[in-house]
């Protein structure tokens, strides 16, 4: 079940209240064998362990862990609390503390029994992972009835994962880039309405083209436009249906106070009040995760 | 506090596959992140990864190598950073940062080519006339 913020504390003083809750003690007492495998995984060369009979400190959890087998579960006062927080959306953990504090060596021979209390949450606090809670639990390890050996001190920070975007569908309409209308798209990518113009007589002229049309000169340049204009000429476009479009939709010729006309769509604005004249600005839309396309909104003249 | 001696020699620690496997059934934790590779990649990680009990008793060996087998560990104090992946290398280095009646305390720090994996404190007892500095 979902809970919120202060709920989920409610359940963590709950938790912290039980106070320590005895575990199942260990399936084997404190031997040789699991000390020697540890040894030599760890590269502990240490003699004073197998010479003492005494247990490097820092197996104190080993003894406990359940390994492979299924064991029944010893009743905890953390599991509600990190199950409560994975049904609230903080699914993702990751271990910020481990404190250890030794009493003394276990010995060999002895057997270990855990005892888990839940000691704080506390959040919910912005971390490089995500938004999230720290929550803190001790383990006391005990040899005998009552003769604590070792604690342990461990701390989880429980987090929000960040929500992946999900990937979109390639919109199924390319336009057309080529060496003549690189510059436009290029323009488009970096949010700017790009105008063609005669790199000699200056003239401004669109779609783009390799020739000018007044002195026939092939050099080429733009200039970046301001992205208002207003609403020249339009067509509603009902049918036939366009890949990747809802009908209907507006297609406008929008002038440009630059000094040329460019065609696109009409957005934000209910179709019965698209009209002729309109003050209009350039927005960006993106389609799909390469491509972002020009189009036209209601604007200020 | 800040001669020389007070420096703990470095321990680097190639986190082989063998190591992080063999260590990861040592202390009991049949968890898949530590020992495969697949289902490791799959949760997003790099690769199988050291687990705690392990980052925890090699902090206690880097200190007690140094310490000798007089040392008596009270505390570790452990915080976390980045995974410590196979393939990788650990590298302790340390330093004493008090002493006082007998106990010493040590400053560890692990580091992998991610960054650190885990800094902390270990606190010991030494029997008189046994201080390694």
């Amino acid at each position: 079940m979902k809970l919120t913020d202060e709920e989920l504390h409610e359940l963590a003083a709950k938790q912290t209240a039980l106070g320590e809750l005895r575990g199942t003690p260990a399936a084997d007492p404190v031997n040789v064998p699991m000390i020697r495998h540890w040894l030599a995984a760890m590269g502990d060369e240490n003699p004073a362990y197998l010479e003492r009979g005494l247990a490097p400190p820092a197996m104190a959890q080993v003894w406990t862990m359940p390994g492979l087998r299924d064991r029944p579960k010893d009743r905890s006062p953390v599991d509600d609390l990190m199950a409560a927080l994975d049904a609230s959306g903080y699914t993702g953990v990751v271990a910020t503390n481990c404190e250890q504090v030794h009493h003394r060596y276990a010995r060999v021979g002895e057997v270990l029994t855990p005892a888990t209390r839940f000691t704080g949450l506390a959040g919910p606090k912005r971390t490089a992972l995500g938004v999230g809670f720290f929550a803190t639990w001790t383990v006391t390890w005990y040899a005998g009835d009552d003769e604590p050996v070792a604690e342990m001190m461990f701390r989880v920070l429980k987090f929000r994962p960040r929500e992946k975007k999900p990937k979109r569908e390639p919109y199924p309409l390319r336009p057309a880039v080529n060496q003549d209308t690189a510059f436009f798209w290029e323009g488009v990518r970096q949010g700017e309405l790009r105008v063609q113009s005669c790199a000699d007589c200056g003239l401004p002229r669109h779609p783009p083209g390799p020739l000018c049309p007044q002195c026939r000169s092939a050099n080429r340049s733009y200039a970046v436009a301001s992205g208002h204009g207003s609403l020249y000429s339009y067509v509603v476009h009902h049918r036939p249906p366009v890949p990747g479009r809802e009908t209907p939709f507006v297609v406008g010729v929008v002038e440009l106070p630059e000094g040329v006309r460019v065609v696109g769509n009409i957005v934000d604005c209910p179709i019965e009040e698209v009209a002729v004249g309109m003050p209009l600005r350039v927005t960006y839309r993106t389609m799909d995760d390469e491509l972002v396309l020009p189009m036209w909104t209601p604007g200020e003249p | 506090m800040s001669g020389e001696r007070d420096v703990l020699p470095e321990l680097s620690i190639d986190l082989t596959p063998t190591l992080v496997v063999s260590t990861a059934l040592a202390t009991m934790d049949p968890t898949p992140v530590h020992h495969d590779p697949a289902l490791a990649r799959a949760q997003g990680s790099k690769d199988i990864f050291l687990n705690i009990l392990t980052t925890m008793g090699l902090v206690e060996r880097y200190v007690t190598d140094w310490a000798g087998p007089a040392a008596v560990i009270r505390r570790i104090d452990v915080r976390l950073g980045v995974p410590a992946y196979a393939g990788d290398r650990l590298s302790f280095t340390g330093k004493v940062v008090s002493r006082a009646d007998g106990e010493l305390t040590v400053e560890v720090r692990g580091a992998v080519s991610l960054g650190d994996h885990a800094v902390g404190a270990v606190t010991l007892t030494l029997p008189e006339g046994e201080d390694p500095c």
